[in-house]
């Protein structure tokens, strides 16, 4: 690799890059000069130092955020100043999955830095440099795990080498520990920022020579420990979207029609406009897509109060012509009807003569219901913006809590027609995403009502209100199976037809699809699976495990059903389908990776075991229910222990989780997403949104009442921590918790519960 | 309409329209931005403060009837840079996950250990049933509020 230090007009324009990539204008125009391919590091200002990236953004002045091909460019993640402190920066979003924590971690870890010396800061926004910047899907820690090791034993071996040139030994006679070098055998030791200077003016590492550490080395991974912004957030310091404060700063709501796609037809705007503290007031015409911008009338005001109090006084007549009439019932009923059919209009999988099968041996039928959910994320989203109008280019800047930030920043290119160099997001923390804010309509809404006040800075808040009624749901399903069972007790055939939604393009909503190769596809002998699609207009969209979240549900609890009609024990039977692939189905097939049967029967067999199931006697009332689903790379069994009483209120006691995500970054952050993942799962049990004539009928919380401390059960969490590479846990830990449930109550009453909400068959939790 | 405020023992002076909820006289007038906006009809508790020491929930407390009477917010419980018991505890415990209601969860915790203080579970409970916690922290939640009134859990990190 050849030679990659820089000349000191370079290392300048470098570190000015940088610099003010931090705090102001957009880091890739100032980082276009750069043209290398290798490591870049670069000293910081006069008082020297070492600033570590890997790999060089290839940019020029214009580039769009989002390449052609954007090959994976890791940015500069390792700050050390000369006076030792350590900055490292966190790139993709915080939404209360522990990933700003885990990130500093890992790079903290192979470097070989002192936890507690260690500052970790919230990266810019930066495609050329990070990559992309997401959370979601789990896949923060899978996709970054190596780059970040890199990153962090590159920076060290860089010391290393400064160290073995000081003090003219070999580099193989020098350890690091705690941000310290050491050299044993003459005693001497230098702390990293003595020696950060000097590191910087080496020539860079080969990233594929530097030597990783083995797990068994880990200091800090693996460990419980406290999340970075712990402090800030007991002591109430602004942290979130909604906390943004701006000089001159106005704040705005954006009251959009009731019934998604309907349009402002007449509105009070004058009225509005001489309300106490309001700027402005008028009409947002909007792209017509509600992923973007959706029709409606703004309030610019000079504080929230005064948004909301003029907003109490704003009369919109609505031209509902084009709007949706999307009705619970109606797809309900429609539903149990199409549902009726054993083959539904697409097929998504076929395996075997299905239909032979199930006409013989013991037959199971059941049809399951699931509606919709909202995301009821606590912080309602609230993006701040602020258009610029320059003679020389308008230019937009963002604060925003995002989790697609690199996505928000080419969307805004594309619908305001500016280049996405002229675009800065400040990425915030987020008050929860859910998948909720993968959609970046308020950051656009944001944008658009800063423009139309004149180009003022303005924080769009939404009302929980808002966010209740224009969210992006989880989208209802209704599910027949019919299975059957040979003489043995197995599966002989399993046949599933799902009915659920179809937006107008024909293609199935956001986040419904059934997987080809959904689970028991590929570990029956025969098997079908269908769809019958009806078209919905209310925005669908990713909620967390999306797919899974309800696949998990119907799929566990029939396969009790199944289990239950064979009268065979429902571990073995789990174990039994789980742990081999059907004969004819092996290979790597395609859609969604599948359970590696080893790993899945090892976390069903933990979880059998850690929950004394068919050995333990259990209190007079109780019973338990065992579920596995693998989602998110995420192999999760689950146990719950659970009683009804006589009103049918079901109380969780216990609940086991059991996960196999590889090696284990943050412990406390890894058991808080499952203590967390069950909590929720209850809590979604009872909930859903309905709508009739296009409007959701949930307008707050005590319609859609999220669940509060009671229902918390003890929740037992236990992970594998297996060798293979390490995975997510924001949400495979959330599928398995529902149908445990589902059939705990069963084995207890012998009523099966086939609808979600469990309120529509009078239980509660 | 000019007012005078006490909050966290010091007088702010602030023009607010007096029937501005005192939430919004916090975030946006006094930029003590802890106290958090979450539904605004008083159901999930993100935005309680202490009137007199009582936890109230501020969205639904119009700023007229705050005149005169102490307000102690999030920022104003730490004295100095010396934590709580019940800081530290949710620090202690890792409690947070996006952490956005945690600042409620922190002033209802204050204030059910200042009249309960050795609580049962039923009484943590029934009194931190108000708060909501969309992550689904209150297993830790439960967990600080004991180390904070000294009953502490016997293990750490599992069935807590």
């Amino acid at each position: 690799m050849k030679d990659a230090v820089h000349s000191e007009a370079e290392v300048r324009d470098l570190i000015d890059g940088f610099t003010r990539s931090l705090s102001g204008p957009d880091p890739s125009e100032a980082a276009g000069q750069l043209s290398r391919r290798c490591f870049i590091k670069f000293a910081a200002g006069a008082g020297g130092g070492l600033f570590f990236g890997i790999g060089s953004p290839t940019v020029t002045q214009a580039q769009p955020a989002t390449t052609a091909a954007p090959a994976f460019v890791p940015g500069a993640y390792v700050r050390i100043a000369p006076d030792g402190k350590i900055t490292l920066y966190a790139k993709n979003p915080e939404i209360g999955q522990g990933v700003k924590t885990a990130f500093g971690l890992i790079l903290a870890e192979e470097l070989d830095a002192n936890w507690s010396d260690v500052n970790i800061e919230q990266s810019p926004i930066d495609a050329s440099v990070y990559g992309v910047q997401m959370a979601g899907g789990s896949l923060s820690i899978p996709t970054n795990w190596m780059v970040l090791r890199q990153a962090g034993a590159g920076a060290r071996a860089m010391l290393v080498a400064a160290a073995a040139t000081r003090w003219g030994v070999p580099p193989s006679e020098i350890t690091t520990n705690e941000s310290m070098l050491l050299h044993s055998a003459s005693n001497r030791r230098a702390g990293y920022g003595a020696l950060a200077s000097e590191a910087a003016a080496l020539p860079v590492p080969d990233l594929q020579t530097l030597k990783l550490k083995e797990r068994k080395a880990f200091k800090l991974l693996g460990k419980r420990h406290k999340g970075v912004d712990g402090l800030k957030i007991v002591t109430g310091q602004p942290l979130f979207g909604i906390d943004v404060q701006l000089p001159e700063m106005l704040v705005a709501v954006f009251q959009k029609c009731p019934a998604i796609y309907g349009k402002v037809g007449s509105a009070n705007l004058d009225a509005v406009r001489r309300l106490p503290g309001v700027k402005d007031a008028f009409i947002v015409e909007g792209t017509g897509k509600p992923t973007e911008v959706s029709n409606g009338v703004a309030i610019v005001a000079k504080n929230t109060w005064s948004a909301i109090s003029a907003r109490r006084k704003l009369e919109v007549i609505w031209d509902e012509s084009g709007a949706s009439r999307d009705s619970w019932k109606g797809f309900s009923t429609q539903a149990r009807e199409l549902g009726k059919k054993l083959e539904g209009a697409q097929i998504v999988q076929a395996i075997g003569n299905v239909d032979e099968a199930l006409a013989t041996g013991r037959q199971v039928e059941s049809f399951y219901t699931y509606g919709f959910v909202g995301h009821a994320q606590l912080e309602p989203q609230t993006s701040t913006a602020w258009y610029k109008k320059e003679s020389s280019g308008d230019s937009i800047e963002i604060w925003a809590a995002s989790q697609t930030p690199t996505n928000a920043r080419n969307l805004l290119a594309t619908v305001f027609g500016i280049p996405a160099g002229r675009v800065t997001i400040h990425q915030q923390r987020l008050g929860g995403g859910f998948g909720r804010r993968l959609v970046n309509d308020n950051v656009i809404e944001a944008a658009q009502i800063s423009k139309q006040a004149g180009g003022l800075p303005v924080k769009l808040v939404s009302l929980r209100e808002d966010d209740m009624a224009h969210d992006f749901f989880r989208p209802a399903g209704f599910m027949a199976f019919k299975g059957s069972l040979n003489d043995r007790g197995r599966i002989a055939a399993w046949n599933s037809h799902l009915v659920h939604f179809k937006s107008e393009g024909g293609a199935a909503v956001t986040a419904a699809n059934w997987q080809a190769n959904e689970f028991p596809a590929l570990n029956v002998p025969r098997y079908r699976a269908s769809q019958t699609l009806m078209p919905l207009r209310v925005p669908t969209g990713s909620w967390r495990a999306p797919g899974a979240n309800t696949a998990g549900w119907v799929v566990q609890s029939f396969m009790h059903e199944l289990s239950t009609a064979a009268k065979r024990d429902h571990v073995e039977f789990l174990l039994e389908v789980t742990g081999a692939r059907h004969a004819g189905n092996t290979g790597t097939p395609p859609g969604r990776p599948v359970h590696v049967p080893e790993r899945a029967t090892a976390v069903i067999r933990a979880a059998a075991e850690r929950s004394g199931w068919g050995k333990n006697s259990l209190p007079q009332g109780r019973a338990l229910g065992i579920a596995f689903h693998f989602s998110h790379q995420g192999h999760f069994a689950e146990v719950a222990e659970v009683s009804v009483d006589a009103k049918k209120k079901i109380t969780v006691h216990k609940v086991w989780v059991v996960g196999d995500i590889g090696p284990i970054v943050d412990l406390s952050s890894a058991e808080n997403q499952c203590q967390g993942c069950v909590i929720d799962a209850i809590s979604t049990m009872s909930l859903e949104i309905t709508m009739e004539n296009g409007r959701i009928e949930q307008k707050n919380f005590d319609q859609y009442p999220l669940g509060r401390m009671p229902i918390t059960p003890v929740v037992d969490v236990h992970f594998l921590d297996t060798d293979y590479p390490p995975t997510g846990v924001g949400e495979p830990a959330f599928p398995p918790v529902a149908p445990a449930i589902c059939n705990a109550v069963f084995t207890l009453t012998g009523q099966r519960i086939r609808t979600l909400p469990i309120t529509r068959e009078g239980y509660s939790i | 309409m000019a007012i005078d405020l006490d909050v966290n023992g010091k007088v702010y002076k602030a023009d607010v329209d007096l029937e501005s909820p005192l939430l919004w006289v916090l975030r946006d007038e006094l930029k003590l931005v802890g106290t958090k906006f979450g539904c605004g009809v008083g159901q999930c508790s993100a935005c309680t403060v202490h009137l007199n020491g009582v936890p109230v929930p501020s969205c639904q407390l119009p700023v007229a009837a705050t005149q005169g009477q102490k307000i102690t917010t999030i920022e104003g419980l730490a004295a100095g840079n010396v934590l709580t018991a019940v800081q530290r505890a949710w620090i202690d415990h890792d409690v947070a996950q996006c952490g956005y209601c945690q600042a409620g969860q922190i002033m209802s915790a204050t204030a059910l250990l200042q009249q309960f203080p050795q609580p049962t579970d039923a009484q943590i409970d029934e009194f931190m049933s108000r708060n909501l916690c969309r992550c689904g922290t209150y297993t830790r939640i439960r967990a600080a509020i004991k180390s904070a009134a000294g009953t502490a859990i016997a293990t750490r990190g599992v069935n807590q």
